[in-house]
């Protein structure tokens, strides 16, 4: 479904993801882990082609998706941060994305799940953040994408609106759909994800399953195992990373990485 | 592209900037017409205003709008829609928001004082068309700097030099110019100068359209003779429409290459 | 008709007889079919009365006391190749022809009308077209020039002459002609003790008056408007000139009124309206300026050198891009009790004089002086910049030329006069 060979993209003198590879063929969902500034974010920019890679590949279906836009029909994707413009309202805004895309859409149903009818004749720019976050998710899960991509979702939620996402996510694994998520939130990634994706200094150094992730590093609490990770203790898989983990210097993020995966 | 005008247009006529900018030419016009009688002199004292002013905030709007809607243009980059399209959609929706923001300032005191029946009827059009083509110049050049500067405290530096420099450097520099050579005949060198800076080009659409007895000393007469003709209008079309253009054609060059 | 005229020529025959006037009619039905015939047949005191038809009879010498009197505007065609009408005695008087079609020629001076060495003429009501030179008085006197309409179709200076010329002439009056399309409108040269008055002057290719070494005239209530260089009075002295009208006259090197060298003139009550530059003034001395009016020119008043002890006093300046540049100024020429629109000072004692001199050159007026072509940055930012930074603290601009008194309101002088 997804294919990315030899992804490489650097800012300035920053190389961000260097030579990354990385196939999704099966359905499921998939947690993205990462210390700050580990390339998560422009991974996924990549995919959704608002960041253009320096060199490499990917494929969504099959076919490059560099220069193109098309695809993006059979991608919903959740920002990180949910501002609008203001002086809409979020009836305009869903009308205005409806009219973008041009696809057969149950924004209603969200609507309700997310308790969002009182607000639907609301400016954006009164809106609270939470509230935003959640128009932010009616916009995502209002199409019927067979890939779903969700940068920090619980960022602002509530308990009860947190329940209401995770059921919407469990039910779209049901139906056979792609979910890449990014959270800090281990909790979330311990009791959703099915594969861990794990991105060091621009490169997979890891991908399995939770409890596979686990095992290696020897472990029972995924925080710690990644903790072990960023230590670089129990990486070497030549299979994934194809590189050597053992003699590559530790990043400099990797403590900041720590602490802001010990808040939750 | 249009769809993403729409909604840029509807978001920002509801927005109270653009109130107050029209609010203030309302108010501006309304009370130039209530201290003077004399059509052609509310023109020229609008002029004064339209030229300095509606270059500045419509390059400040639009860098403006640019930061602000940053990330819901994220959003819309996920979508299935050209890059090209969203962001000339946007340029263009700021810049209309403008145009609408300029005509309705000074228009409905004019209409409200019955232009349409005066003699200046033509002289106003010119002077709202300048003020129109500005808006729509300097916001696409804003719009370019914006896109082409991560820093927002560098973007707005940027783009206020950038007005600053066509507003008064400029004529400084021409002026100094003028001065320093005034020895050799400097006529096509000041044709060609005024036309190629998008301010002075519609000032002087203006004051030849408002016949001003001074420019028709030695050197307005070359202006006259040049602005008079239809190839001259033609050329001053063509300055104004490329200093619309290009700004256009940068946006749309980084808007294809920029990482978001 | 025929019996009436018998008679009538029998009534004139019977007053010559008596020392009165005859009448010779001319016409293709008339005693004298050529105005010619007429004219040689004619005596003294005699009316020459011209039926309605076209005459091609070439240059007539009218060297009788005698009038001629045109019928319906008969038509006296020169056929482009000579002179119409040459006076050269006292006392003649030409009324309601149209005279046409001199011809140009670079040999001669020809005109329409001409006086030469004569004097007690009146020349009214004609209607001269395409007339190199329209009426052409020399060496005349004590004569009057008289509602008449010369339109000419002038093309290049060079080529053309003036609708009224007057050269060493005395005591003649110009009133009410309306003459167009000429090299100059109105042309004196060694004129004097003359009045110029009521006359409208407009679209000349050259000046709308043109006025040289000629003393103690006097032109009143004349309107020009739209002449290639406006109204030029050079080398004069003591000349009048009062509630005239000096507009559009626009162009390169073009101005309502120049003067060049006058000398104790009076100007009072004038409009100028939407020149290019309002009055030129070089090297005059002693002239007033009253209650003129200069609205919407290029530069009200343009000052060169060697002007000395000019007063302006309870003139308006509305709306003129600059009210005054000058060359070298010095303080004999006094600014006192004007309105000045530019004006922006105070009046606390509310005696309707501002309490703060006014200063009516910019800079930027100086700058243009300088370096014409700086024309274009008019309203500009910049110089309205430059142009505040010298009012706050003047550095290039005579602080010296100042009016003192400038008046809060605009002055009425209509009003004032009665």
């Amino acid at each position: 479904m997804i294919e990315i060979r030899n992804l490489k993209k650097s800012f300035k003198k920053n190389q961000v993801l260097n030579n990354l590879d990385l196939e999704i063929s099966t359905p499921g969902i998939f947690a993205v882990l990462g210390p700050n500034g580990s390339g998560k974010t422009t991974l996924i920019k990549c995919i959704l082609g608002m960041v253009l890679p320096d060199s490499g590949q990917i494929l969504f279906d099959g076919i490059p998706v560099m220069h193109e836009w098309q695809y993006r029909r059979r991608i919903s994707y959740l920002p990180q941060i949910a501002r609008f413009p203001e002086n809409l309202t979020v009836s305009e805004l869903l009308h205005m994305i409806r009219d973008v895309r041009q696809q057969p859409s149950h924004e209603q149903e969200i609507i309700r799940m997310f308790e969002l009818e009182p607000f639907i004749k609301s400016r954006l720019g009164t809106l609270s953040g939470g509230t935003r976050q959640k128009v932010n998710l009616v916009l995502t899960f209002m199409y019927d994408s067979p890939v779903i991509i969700l940068d920090e979702p619980t960022a602002g939620l509530d308990p009860v609106a947190l329940i209401a996402l995770k059921e919407l996510i469990h039910a779209e694994r049901k139906n056979g759909k792609v979910i890449l998520i990014t959270t800090h939130v281990m909790s979330f990634v311990e009791e959703l994800a099915d594969e861990v994706v794990f991105l060091l200094d621009g490169r997979i150094r890891f991908k399995g399953s939770v409890n596979a992730l686990k095992s290696r590093c020897g472990e029972d609490n995924l925080e710690r195992a990644i903790a072990r990770l960023l230590k670089g203790e129990c990486i070497p898989d030549d299979n994934l990373s194809g590189a050597d983990g053992q003699g590559s210097a530790f990043p400099k993020t990797a403590g900041s990485g720590l602490k802001s995966q010990h808040h939750v | 592209m249009f769809k993403i005008l729409k909604y840029t247009l509807s978001d920002l006529m509801r927005s109270k900037w653009v109130y107050i900018y029209t609010t203030f030419y309302l108010v501006l016009t309304t009370a130039l017409f209530w201290l003077s009688n004399d059509l052609a002199k509310v023109i020229i004292s609008l002029m004064n205003v339209v030229l300095v002013l509606s270059p500045l905030i419509a390059a400040l709007f639009a860098t403006l709008y640019h930061h602000q809607s940053r990330e819901f243009t994220e959003l819309l980059l996920a979508q299935p829609v050209r890059r090209t399209a969203i962001f000339l959609g946007q340029y263009f929706g700021v810049a209309m928001s403008m145009s609408v923001s300029l005509a309705a300032g000074l228009g409905v005191p004019f209409l409200f004082y019955g232009l349409l029946v005066s003699a200046q009827v033509w002289n106003f059009a010119t002077l709202l068309l300048a003020g129109i083509a500005l808006s729509l110049i300097f916001s696409a050049l804003a719009f370019y700097v914006a896109l082409r500067t991560e820093n927002k405290i560098k973007g707005f530096s940027l783009t206020i030099l950038i007005w600053l420099f066509f507003a008064v450097i400029y004529d400084g520099l021409f002026l100094l110019l003028l001065v320093l050579f005034n020895d050799y005949p400097l006529d096509n060198f000041a044709l060609g100068a005024s036309v190629l800076n998008p301010l002075n080009l519609s000032r002087m659409l203006i004051l030849m359209k408002l016949d001003i007895s001074a420019l028709m000393s030695y050197s307005g007469a070359v202006f006259q003779r040049f602005l008079g003709t239809a190839a001259g209008i033609g050329v001053a079309a063509f300055c104004l429409a490329a200093w619309i253009a290009i700004p256009i054609f940068g946006i749309r060059k980084t808007a294809l290459t920029k990482d978001f | 008709m025929k019996y009436l005229f018998i008679i009538w020529i029998f009534i004139s025959t019977a007053c010559q007889s008596k020392g009165e006037s005859r009448v010779l009619e001319v016409g293709s039905d008339s005693p004298f079919t050529t105005i010619r015939q007429a004219v040689h047949a004619a005596l003294p005191g005699d009316e020459v009365l011209v039926c309605p038809g076209i005459y091609k009879e070439g240059q007539i010498i009218i060297d009788k006391k005698i009038s001629i009197t045109g019928q319906d505007f008969p038509i006296l065609d020169g056929q482009n190749k000579s002179e119409v009408l040459t006076i050269v005695c006292d006392s003649v008087s030409v009324t309601g022809l149209l005279i046409r079609n001199v011809g140009t020629s670079h040999i001669e001076d020809r005109a329409g009308i001409r006086v030469r060495k004569s004097g007690h003429f009146s020349i009214c009501g004609n209607i001269l077209s395409n007339t190199f030179f329209g009426i052409y008085l020399e060496h005349a006197r004590d004569g009057l020039v008289e509602n008449n309409e010369i339109q000419g179709e002038a093309l290049q200076e060079n080529t053309s002459g003036n609708a009224i010329h007057l050269w060493y002439c005395n005591n003649i009056r110009v009133d009410g002609n309306r003459v167009g399309g000429h090299r100059d409108g109105i042309y004196l040269e060694f004129v004097n003790n003359s009045l110029i008055s009521g006359n409208v002057s407009r679209n000349n290719l050259r000046y709308g008056l043109h006025f040289m070494f000629s003393n103690e005239d006097n032109y009143f209530n004349n309107r020009f408007s739209g002449n290639g260089a406006g109204v030029a009075v050079m080398f004069s002295k003591k000349i009048n000139m009062w509630d005239n009208v000096f507009e559009q006259n626009q162009g390169r090197a073009s101005y309502g009124l120049l003067l060049k060298e006058i000398y104790d003139a009076s100007i009072y009550r004038n409009t100028f309206t939407e020149n290019t530059i309002g009055i030129h003034v070089e090297g005059c001395a002693r002239v007033n300026y009253k209650h003129n009016d200069f609205l919407n020119n290029g530069w009200a008043l343009k000052m060169a050198g060697g002007c000395l002890d000019n007063a302006f006093t309870a003139n308006n300046f509305v709306s003129n891009t600059f009210d005054l540049s000058t060359g070298s100024f010095t303080e004999t020429n006094g600014f006192d009790g004007n309105y000045w629109n530019d004006y922006t000072g105070y009046d606390l004692d509310k005696d309707n004089i501002g309490d703060v001199p006014y200063h009516p050159v910019k800079l930027f007026s100086y700058v243009v002086t300088q370096t014409p072509e700086s024309i274009v940055l008019l309203h500009s930012v910049f110089v309205e910049l430059i142009n505040f930074s010298e009012k706050v603290s003047p550095l290039f601009t005579p602080a010296n030329v100042a009016d003192h008194h400038p008046l809060m309101h605009y002055i009425n002088w209509e009003e004032i006069q009665q």
